[in-house]
C-alpha cells in the first residue's frame, strides 16, 4: 500500500481501534452488496423501456452507464445483472458449503471414506474447471438452473481439501488424545473439539467461494453455455457490448465489468476483515 | 493394587523395535522414578501405559485386569508442553473441568487464581497451564499418574512448587505416580524408588 493511501486510512479511521474498523468495514460492504441485490428485486422489464430515440448515448448525468442500442439505461441493466450474479453465487457457495461438511466429516468417518473423498477430490480437479461447468450446465439444459448446479457442484473441492487436512491434523493433537482419556466419547470430540476450529474455514472459505462462483457464472454466461440472452445477465451485457465495442461504444462494456470487479472485490474484502475478527490469535485483542 | 505393563514391544517399522520385552509395575501411593536418555522409548511406553498407543504386543493391566478401552481412564498422563495439550479455542474453566468437576481443595493446593478461569490459553504462562493439566488430570476416578517430564521446561523454583504439591496430592488420595525425567537430582529427591530404563528394556541401540 503506498503511503497516500495510508494516510488516508489513518484520516479515515482515527480514533477507531482495529476491531472497530474492521466491523465498520464490514457492514458498509454488507450493506452495499446487500443494496445491489434489494434494489434488483424491484427492477423489471418495464423499468428497461426500449427507447429508439435514446439509442447509444453516452454516460451523461441523465444515464451515468449510458445506454445501449435499443435505448436501455445501463445502470439499470447493470444492477438488475449483478443481483442476479449475486444471487446465484449465494446458492452456489452455500450448496458447496454444504458439500464440504459432508464430505469433510465422510473423510474424518475412516480410511476407505477419506480415500474415496481424497479421490472424488481428485477426479473433480483433472477437470478443468471451466469445461466441467459448461458439461454440467449443458447436461442439466442450461438456463439459470444448470448454471446454478454447474458452479455450485465444481467449487467445493479447494475447500474439502482443506478441511480435510485441517481435521487429520487435528486429530493428532495431544489435548484430542486427552479428552479421549478423560472419557469423551467419539461425537463428543468431533463437536466440542474439532467443530470449532473448523467453522471459521467453512465460513470464510464459503465467503471467498462468491467471487469465484460469480466470475464462472459471468464466464460461462459470456461463452453463451449458461444463461439464456434475454437474462440480464453481466456475463450476456458484456458479450453482447463485445459486438459494439469496436463502434467506439466504450461504455457498454467499460461499466459493467467495473461493476462485477467492484462487487468481486467487495467480497474478498468481507472474506479478509472476517478472517481478522475470527482468528483466534487476534480475536480476543 | 498395582498398574502392570508385562513384555510390552512396540515398533513404528517392523524389525526396528523401540521397546522389547519391557515390564513395569507401579503400585498406588507409590512415587516410581523413570530415568533414561532422549529418545530411548520412554514416552512411548508412557503412552502405551495410558492407553493412547494400540499396535503394540503384551498387555497392560491394573490388579490383573483389562484397563478400559471406553469411559474415564484410571491412568493419566500429563505431557511435556502444556500449551499442547489445550484446545486453544476454549477457556481455562472449560479445559479444568472437561473430564470432572476438578474440587476446590485441588485448586487451593495447585495455587489456581479463580480469575484466571474466563481466560484464553495463550493468555496464561507455561507453568500456569501446566497446573491446569495437572489439576485436570487429578480428578476423583484418577489412580495413577504418568508424569512425561512435565517440569522440565519450568524454572528451579516453579519445578520444586509443582512437585510439592503433586506429591502431597498424591500421598492423600493414595495415587500411584510414574516419574519420567533425565534429571537424576529430581528423581532422587522424589522418587521412592528409581527405575534405569536401559535396565528394562532389552532393545540393542548402541
Amino acid at each position: 500500500m503506498s503511503t497516500a493511501a495510508v494516510n488516508v486510512n489513518r484520516s479515515l479511521f482515527k480514533g477507531l481501534n482495529l476491531r472497530q474498523k474492521t466491523l465498520l468495514i464490514l457492514g458498509l460492504t454488507s450493506f452495499l452488496l446487500l443494496a445491489i441485490v434489494v434494489s434488483s428485486l424491484f427492477i423489471d422489464n418495464e423499468s428497461l423501456p426500449t427507447d429508439f430515440g435514446s439509442k447509444n448515448l453516452s454516460p451523461s448525468l441523465e444515464h451515468p452507464f449510458g445506454t445501449d442500442w435499443m435505448g436501455r439505461d445501463m445502470l439499470t441493466r447493470t444492477l438488475k445483472g449483478l443481483g442476479l450474479s449475486i444471487v446465484i453465487g449465494a446458492l452456489a457457495s452455500l450448496i458447496s458449503a454444504v458439500l464440504t461438511v459432508i464430505l469433510g466429516l465422510l473423510s474424518s468417518a475412516g480410511k476407505a471414506a477419506d480415500s474415496f473423498v481424497a479421490w472424488l477430490v481428485d477426479l473433480t480437479l483433472s477437470i478443468p474447471h471451466l469445461l466441467l461447468i459448461i458439461l454440467i450446465s449443458i447436461g442439466l439444459g442450461g438456463g439459470a438452473q444448470g448454471v446454478i448446479i454447474g458452479v455450485a457442484s465444481t467449487h467445493w473441492t479447494s475447500l474439502t481439501r482443506i478441511v480435510r487436512a485441517e481435521i487429520k491434523q487435528l486429530k493428532t493433537q495431544d489435548y484430542i488424545h486427552i479428552s479421549r482419556n478423560l472419557g469423551k466419547s467419539k461425537w463428543w470430540i468431533a463437536t466440542k473439539h474439532i467443530l470449532p476450529h473448523l467453522i471459521p474455514q467453512i465460513l470464510l472459505g464459503t465467503i471467498l467461494m462468491f467471487p469465484h462462483a460469480i466470475l464462472h457464472e459471468a464466464s460461462v454466461t459470456f461463452l453463451g453455455f449458461g444463461l439464456s440472452p434475454h437474462e440480464p445477465a453481466i456475463g450476456i451485457i458484456l458479450s453482447e457490448s463485445m459486438r459494439y465495442l469496436s463502434a467506439g461504444y466504450w461504455w457498454l462494456a467499460f461499466f459493467p465489468g467495473l461493476s462485477l470487479l467492484i462487487v468481486v472485490l467487495t467480497f474478498d474484502l468481507i472474506g479478509e476483515n472476517l478472517g481478522k475478527l475470527m482468528d483466534p490469535k487476534n480475536a480476543h485483542e | 493394587m498395582s498398574l502392570k505393563g508385562e513384555n510390552i514391544s512396540f515398533g513404528y517399522k517392523k524389525n526396528n523395535l523401540i521397546l522389547n520385552n519391557v515390564s513395569i509395575s507401579l503400585d498406588r501411593g507409590d512415587v516410581l522414578g523413570l530415568i533414561g536418555d532422549s529418545g530411548s522409548g520412554k514416552s512411548t511406553l508412557c503412552k502405551i501405559l495410558a492407553g493412547y498407543e494400540n499396535n503394540y504386543q503384551g498387555k497392560v493391566s491394573i490388579d490383573g485386569k483389562e484397563v478400559p478401552k471406553k469411559g474415564y481412564n484410571p491412568v493419566q498422563l500429563v505431557f511435556q508442553h502444556p500449551e499442547k495439550s489445550v484446545n486453544p479455542k476454549w477457556k481455562m474453566k472449560d479445559i479444568l473441568n472437561e473430564g470432572s468437576n476438578i474440587s476446590q481443595d485441588i485448586l487451593d493446593s495447585f495455587g489456581i487464581k479463580k480469575n484466571w478461569f474466563n481466560r484464553w490459553p495463550n493468555e496464561l504462562s507455561g507453568g500456569e497451564l501446566q497446573r491446569f493439566s495437572l489439576a485436570r488430570a487429578l480428578g476423583p476416578e484418577t489412580r495413577y499418574l504418568i508424569a512425561d517430564e512435565i517440569t522440565t521446561m519450568l524454572d528451579a523454583i516453579t519445578q520444586a512448587q509443582i512437585w510439592n504439591m503433586v506429591l502431597d496430592i498424591v500421598k492423600e488420595r493414595n495415587i500411584g505416580v510414574l516419574v519420567v525425567s533425565h534429571e537424576k537430582n529430581l528423581i532422587e529427591k522424589i522418587c521412592h524408588k528409581v527405575v534405569y530404563f536401559k535396565d528394562i528394556n532389552n532393545v540393542k541401540h548402541y
